[in-house]
């Protein structure tokens, strides 16, 4: 089948759905791709590097769309400003596409794609499960732009990140609050931490707080019970009571963070209002807010789609296109996720889709198949949260059937009375000279359990080796006894010592050899 | 040389043996150790030479120049791969000279004890005996396990426990006739008898205990040879042979008791043998297996950041760990974080693994204890499971009915892919099935173990 790119239309968009390396792979699945002059250009790919790969450039989009089997893109299908006409006219009856979609948001397309009998694939819809991870081209775009909204916000930032201590003077490090620690919320701690900044985080879904203290970053906590977790590993909306802690804690930080980063949103919901204009004002001159939940109407009061304004001297960044603004980056990441994609839609690797709505993942990306809207599909039943852990009762049972008749206290003393009861035989029959070597015998035992206990499991071998040539210190008996006047004696002897001397010569040798082999 | 001197000689001795082992318990001091321990011995050697009780020299010097020249050359010529062999039979060896001191020492009239000295010098005789008859036949019977030369299954006669019994009280009341029978000079009679009997009991003890035990084995017999020693040392009033005795035996003891810690397992019910044989019924593992080959293996591993091997059994078959050093070497080139997950009872002795990747040149610090990294698999891109099954068996956690139940495992599953090199679809020594291989995680790659390495390796160059 043929694969289809074409160049990106929305103003701004400098993404391109396939790079170089995915479309290298893509043509070993067996597909052929297309791709529209100049549509890597903005990501720093020309057709060349394309070509190189052995994909084939056409000219306009007209032709492309026309020709392809299987149309990949970055934005959702609109209006073509050139040829001004709609990019879902130029999709064949019955054409297969594959982009962002946002079905919630876009009712109309969605109607004109299905009267089109297209078979669609929204890769905002990808079903959020460890399986999926590879192909969830949300992840991958929320990295990027919790990233870029550290870079924005040092850009208009007037300080250094990093604390130093300079001859001119003191710098304190700048401090960070990231609000809602998704992946672009750990991506821009993460960002952050790498420059140098104190970074504090907070989230209502408390099995976070984890992941955020791995990223050596401060988890903010907030004294009240309450489960912010919802299916599918996003947050839900929170009580009242909760919101107003939550604000409480805001209004504090506001005033003491210099750069504060939002990245709130719940899924199909506007997103929720958590910097009000009152703290916009509480924070210091020259202090910054990257909204990156402008495009669903942002976190913060003030924030302005698309812009960078100044409000009570506190500069509010909401650009909705970060990933954009790291085009060659989410390019390569967007291109891998949709070879994956391929990959699972190809699981024969012959060039052809099938589009296999029992498979979970498929069928959760896929929001219309040949006409039919198929979205929303059932939901997922994974969380990221850890499931409750169940205890295996059937071996509890199993050992509590084996009860003795001695009482367990009975028991342990067993062991002790026994032994007691030995060394006190021991010590009523034997002599002297015995009693000196078993002092001995004993107090070696304690030595050896108490250097043995300090022995590297990576040199239990070399140990075993040796003590296999130390144990060739019988070697001594059989030493003395060769001098004996008996001709058999002597011949044992003889034997033993050679038997013994294998195992000394042996034994060092080859735990010198292996330890000469463990190196750094 | 005087008695004084001698005795002198023997505690500087004791006490580089304890600075010898203690020189193990990390890799920085391990090989001044070995230096200690060579040093101490060829003190005590020396020393005892010199004394006064030793006159004749010629077959004391042959011997030992015999016996040394065997061993060094054994020493230089064993593959790492064989280890565990190396060290059975070397394990019998001293049972065998523990043996042969113990009769050289019985036929010897010139002592003159009496009384409860007698008495007692007779049972130390009859004890160091029996301890090594027990080392060397155990010792060469695990030595023939190891080589294959029988197979590694336990033989379970019926009646064992009783036999077993039977064989200890046979070797009571044969302690007890010698005991009687040497206040006349005689005794010769139930020695030799006793001799077989321990023999046989070494034979069907190793014999009744299943391949996946064999590092316990071959620690236990380590602890044995040790108190061969002690006891051999008992029987001639040397404190020397006692201390070190002591330390090999309680050395061998520990390793014994961390491999069955490991395993999950009371000492007892491996020494008793019949691995698996009693419990429910374990379930039975259903599902389909998800073929990968080597290519996409490369390709997975390109994309991966975190990488753990978990080397088993068949790495040391297929002679795969230069393979795998080459592809880790490469690997860390290419910027990847690559680890080894040993589980303690990983190969057929205690710490295997650890010295064929050693070997293979394989840096030792990113070679991991099971404990240190099982609560990190969650970071964990790709694991790729080298000819090894029990140690990554999930049943063990789950299935309360499965026969290694309650082993701790390295939980590989818990990472993002796993990669499981096999021959074949066969179960692993325990003869257990191994959920693992049908998770939706997991991707089986079938073949021996070198030769899909090197094609991996291939394809990663490619």
């Amino acid at each position: 089948m043929k694969i289809g790119i074409p160049k990106e239309i929305h103003p701004g968009e400098k993404r391109v759905a396939t790079t170089p390396e995915a479309a290298e792979q893509i043509i070993k699945l067996g597909f052929s791709v297309l791709l529209e002059s100049g549509a890597g250009l903005a990501a720093n790919i020309s057709d060349e590097a394309y070509k190189e790969v052995g994909v084939e450039i056409v000219d306009n989009a007209k032709t492309l769309w026309k020709s392809a089997d299987i149309v990949m893109k970055v934005r959702a299908p609109e209006q073509h400003p050139e040829l001004s006409l709609d990019e879902i006219d130029l999709l064949p009856e019955g054409g297969r596409l594959i982009s962002f979609i946002w079905p919630a948001q876009n009712e109309e397309l969605m109607q004109k794609l299905a009267a089109k009998n297209a078979t669609v694939l929204a890769m905002d819809s990808v079903p959020r499960m460890s399986r999926a991870q590879k192909l969830d081209a949300l992840s991958s775009m929320a990295n990027i732009a919790g990233y870029r909204a550290v870079i924005e916000a040092a850009q208009h930032f007037g300080r250094f990140f990093t604390g130093q201590i300079t001859a001119a003077g003191k710098i304190p490090p700048a401090k960070v609050l990231v609000i809602g620690a998704g992946v672009a919320g750990l991506a821009a701690i993460g960002a952050a931490k790498g420059m140098g900044a104190i970074v504090r985080a907070f989230d209502t879904r408390p099995e976070v707080k984890e992941q955020i203290e791995s990223m050596d970053a401060e988890f903010l906590m907030l004294d009240f019970k309450e489960e912010g977790s919802g299916t599918g590993g996003y947050a839900k909306t929170m009580s009242k009571e909760f919101i107003e802690a939550e604000m409480a804690l805001f209004a504090r930080q506001a005033m003491e963070v210099d750069i504060i980063i939002t990245t709130a949103l719940i899924p199909g919901k506007p997103a929720p209002k958590l910097i009000t204009e009152g703290m916009v004002k509480s924070m210091k001159p020259g202090s910054i807010i990257v909204d990156l939940a402008a495009e669903q109407g942002g976190n913060c009061a003030l924030t302005e789609k698309d812009q960078v304004v100044v409000k009570h001297d506190v500069t509010i960044i909401g650009y909705s296109n970060l990933p954009s603004r790291l085009a060659n980056q989410s390019s390569q990441l967007y291109a891998t996720n949709l070879r994956h994609l391929l990959t699972e839609l190809c699981p024969e690797k012959n060039g052809t889709i099938n589009v296999n709505m029992e498979d979970e993942v498929i069928r959760g990306t896929t929001v219309i198949k040949e006409g039919k809207i198929t979205w929303p599909p059932p939901p997922p039943k994974l969380s990221a949260a850890p499931a409750p852990q169940t205890e295996a009762p059937a071996y509890a049972s199993v050992q509590e059937q084996k009860k003795s008749v001695i009482p367990e206290p009975v028991k342990q003393f067993i062991p002790l009375i026994i032994a007691g009861l030995a060394l006190f035989g021991i010590g009523s029959v034997a002599p002297v000279s015995f009693m000196s070597h078993f002092t001995v015998f004993v107090l070696a035992c304690f030595v050896g359990y108490q250097v043995i206990w300090n022995v590297t499991a990576s040199l239990h071998t070399p140990l075993m080796s040796v003590t296999n040539a130390i144990s060739g210190i019988i070697v001594i008996g059989a030493l003395v006894q060769v001098s004996a006047l008996d001709r058999n004696i002597q011949i044992l002897a003889g034997l033993a010592i050679l038997i013994a001397s294998i195992n000394i010569a042996g034994g060092f040798l080859v735990t010198r050899r292996m330890l000469e082999m463990f190196r750094k | 040389m005087s008695q004084s001197l001698v005795t002198m000689s023997y505690i500087v001795a004791t006490i580089l043996f304890i600075l010898s082992l203690s020189g193990l318990s990390n890799q920085e001091t391990a090989r001044k150790g070995n230096y200690y321990g060579m040093l101490g011995m060829a003190i005590a050697i020396i020393a005892t030479a010199l004394s006064a009780s030793v006159t004749s020299y010629t077959i004391l010097i042959v011997a030992l120049l015999i016996g040394g020249a065997i061993g060094a050359r054994a020493a230089l010529k064993v593959e790492m791969t064989q280890m565990p062999e190396l060290v059975a039979i070397m394990h019998s060896l001293v049972g065998m000279a523990a043996v042969l001191v113990g009769y050289a020492n019985f036929m010897d009239s010139s002592t003159n004890l009496v009384g409860v000295e007698k008495n007692i010098h007779e049972i130390e005789i009859y004890v160091g005996i029996l301890i090594g008859a027990v080392t060397f036949s155990g010792s060469v019977i695990a030595f023939c396990k190891l080589s294959e030369r029988i197979s590694g299954k336990p033989m379970l006669l019926p009646g064992r426990h009783w036999f077993n019994l039977g064989l200890l009280i046979a070797a009571i009341v044969l302690g007890w006739m010698f005991l009687q029978q040497t206040e006349n000079g005689g005794g010769s009679m139930p020695l030799w008898i006793m001799t077989a009997i321990a023999l046989l009991f070494g034979i069907h003890m190793v014999m009744a205990i299943g391949g996946a035990d064999m590092p316990v084995v071959v620690s236990m017999l380590n602890s044995y040879s040790g108190w061969a020693a002690a006891a051999t040392g008992f029987m001639l009033s040397n404190d020397l042979l006692i201390v070190t005795g002591a330390l090999v035996g309680s050395s061998g003891a520990i390793l014994s008791y961390i491999m069955c810690r490991a395993m999950n397992r009371n000492f007892i019910s491996v020494i008793a043998g019949g691995f698996g044989t009693s419990g429910g019924e374990a379930a039975v593992v259903e599902g389909e297996v998800t073929p990968i080959n080597a290519e996409e293996t490369a390709q997975l591993l390109l994309d991966a950041k975190n990488i753990m091997i978990i080397p088993g059994y068949g790495m040391a078959v297929a002679q795969a760990q230069h393979t795998v050093n080459e592809i880790t070497k490469l690997l860390r080139d290419k910027g990847k974080k690559v680890g080894f997950g040993i589980h303690p009872v990983a190969g057929r002795m205690p710490g295997h693994m650890n010295v064929l990747l050693a070997e293979a040149k394989v840096p030792y610090d990113i070679v991991y204890e099971m404990d240190e990294i099982n609560e990190d698999w969650g970071h964990v891109d790709v694991s790729i499971v080298i000819g090894a099954n029990d140690i990554v068996n999930p049943s063990a956690l789950d299935d309360p009915n499965s026969p290694i139940a309650g082993m701790p495992v390295l939980e590989c599953w818990k990472g993002e892919t796993t990669v499981v090199l096999k021959r074949s679809m066969a179960s692993g020594y325990a003869g257990v099935g191994n959920p693992l291989f049908v998770l939706e995680n997991t991707r089986m790659l079938f073949g021996d173990a070198n030769a899909t390495m090197q094609a991996v390796l291939k394809a990663l160059k490619g």
